[in-house]
């Protein structure tokens, strides 16, 4: 790209077309979101404005940014609370889904006996498990961070299974030939061999634990128990606070596009320099 | 030195005997027969070519060789010393970790024996200039062509100083530029190292350009149809490739594969 805008190249018409529309994708990228969003933020304000509508239905773009600046004490030790139950249940569900995957991996019996469990506790709704949980735990923490858990920790343990077991056949005979441990195979071969399928597994599982944690607290919080940034939604519901309503959601967004932003340039860095899926189109 | 090189092509019976398969064969448990009473004596230094139609065994007949797999029938003699430990085998594809460099591919088989980066040095630089790799030691696989990743390859394959080399089909899927240059390099690796090499192919040219044996096999059952001794002394060089002898070496040898062929037809028939 660089060489052929540097050096005066005499390009033919496609190949000019092709360089200009590469320059147009790379404007349009970034470029249209951001427009259709300030279109959609006007037009939020606009509607506020010639319909009249008031406050504690849908309060102006610009009220919900002063409440988020007025409120921004209360707002961000709530959104603290959040991001402490979804990070260690994020770390949790890592712990738990790569340790449950290499036990499946070095058994087809352990795996084909414990895999169907793992599926069921995926499938079962959260809020329904909840109750039970609520009985049977006391710590308000444990609890969150039980939901949590259970709905991050399936898309890294299926994941890791799947990279675990697409080891190259011919890699495989290598290592036997070598005389390699169990222990080496995995540390030397399947780990690094798993890494990608892994980190699609972490990208879904980093959006899940946000999800995780603010459900299980919008059941805590139903109880008054909590102080997490659903249980100040629910407040806010209560009294008719809209302004504090929407700037609770767009905190919760915020959160979500950040950890996936920050988790894929985690997989980027991991990968740029080998795999597929991380290297630059060359042609 | 030239009349050692003689020595060692030539008196091939006086060389003592690396490997011997008595009486091998091997069903898979589809009821295939992949091999069928197969007879092979490998001396030390041989560079021996299975040459065959594709189904005549010859990658089973590596992997059993190489422990990879168990004979159903007979049974493989490794002289005394030697055990499967000084193996080293080349796959068709050249089988790299693409996440690691090249210098960590090639020390894979010393680091899972438990030899250090700063020990396993040495070894791995001076084999990554004896296949003319050096200065990519920091390259990831998918940086080099295909003919570099298969030296790589072969680098890995000899870090060990292994006894015998097994090789499946290495330079199949080589463009024919690149597949000369690796014969000519594997060729002299081979005369300065004298390990002993197990070549399978199915290309009638490279068998006889490279080996000293070319052991033609037929299929269904995979077996040994018949064996031809390329007396042409070695160094062989780009002028062997065109000269009158090499031709008439690649006829014999073409026409023990065309009876091998015909052989599988003839029987397939019968068999029905």
């Amino acid at each position: 790209m660089t060489a052929i805008e540097d050096t005066a190249l005499k390009l033919d018409p496609e190949e000019a077309r092709r360089v200009r529309q590469e320059r147009l994708e790379r404007i349009g990228r970034g470029g249209l979101p951001l427009a259709i969003m300030v279109l959609a933020i006007w037009l939020w304000d606009r509607i506020c404005v010639w319909n009249a509508i008031p406050q504690y239905i849908l309060p102006r773009p610009g009220v919900v940014l002063q409440t988020l600046h007025d409120d921004a004490g209360l707002l961000f030790s709530s959104l603290l609370v959040t991001l402490r139950i979804t990070f260690l249940s994020l770390l949790l569900a890592v712990i738990g889904g790569v340790g449950l995957a290499v036990l499946f991996a070095q058994s087809k019996w352990v795996e084909m006996s414990f895999f169907p469990f793992a599926i069921v506790l995926q499938v079962t709704p959260i809020v329904a498990i909840f109750p039970l949980i609520n009985i049977y735990i006391n710590d308000q923490t444990t609890k969150l961070l039980l939901c949590a858990w259970i709905v991050a920790f399936f898309p890294i343990l299926s994941n890791t299974t799947l990279g675990l077991n697409s080891v190259d056949r011919n890699l495989r005979d290598l290592f036997k030939l070598n005389g390699a441990t169990r222990w080496q195979q995995l540390r030397y071969l399947r780990l690094p061999a798993a890494m990608p399928y892994f980190l699609g597994g972490l990208k879904i599982a980093g959006g899940l634990s946000l999800i995780g944690a603010v459900v299980a607290e919008f059941v805590a919080g139903a109880q008054g128990q909590s102080s997490g940034l659903a249980s100040r939604i629910i407040e806010a519901g209560y009294r008719l606070n809209a302004p504090r309503l929407f700037a609770a959601l767009i905190l919760i967004s915020l959160t979500g596009i950040l950890i996936f932003l920050v988790l894929s340039l985690v997989s980027h860095l991991i990968l740029r320099r080998w795999h597929e899926s991380a290297l630059k189109q060359e042609r | 030195m030239i009349q050692e090189k003689v020595a060692q092509t030539t008196a091939s019976g006086e060389r003592p005997m690396l490997l011997s398969l008595r009486n091998v064969g091997k069903v898979f448990s589809n009821g295939v027969t992949a091999l069928s009473k197969v007879d092979l004596a490998i001396r030390e230094g041989d560079f021996l070519s299975l040459l065959g139609p594709s189904g005549c065994g010859k990658s089973t007949a590596l992997r059993l060789i190489a422990g990879l797999s168990t004979p159903t029938s007979g049974q493989l003699d490794w002289r005394g010393s030697i055990d499967r430990s000084n193996i080293g085998f080349v796959f068709q594809e050249p089988t790299l970790l693409p996440w690691a460099s090249v210098f960590d591919n090639v020390w894979l088989p010393l680091r899972l024996k438990g030899m250090s980066r700063a020990k396993a040095e040495p070894a791995v630089m001076e084999m990554l200039s004896r296949v003319h790799l050096t200065g990519f030691e920091n390259a990831v696989p998918r940086e080099l062509s295909g003919g570099m990743k298969m030296r790589v390859s072969i680098a890995r394959a000899m870090v060990t100083k292994p006894r015998i080399l097994l090789m499946d089909e290495p330079f199949a899927a080589l463009d024919e530029i690149t597949r000369f240059k690796l014969n000519n390099d594997l060729l002299e690796l081979w005369q300065d190292e004298r390990f002993t090499v197990v070549f399978v192919t199915h290309s009638v040219f490279e068998s006889v350009f490279l080996s000293s044996r070319v052991v033609v096999m037929a299929a269904r059952p995979g077996r040994v149809h018949g064996e031809l001794t390329v007396d042409a002394p070695y160094p062989r060089d780009e002028a062997f490739r065109t000269s009158p002898d090499y031709a008439a070496l690649c006829r014999q040898a073409s026409d023990v594969l065309v009876n091998a062929i015909n052989s599988t037809a003839g029987s397939h028939h019968d068999s029905h």
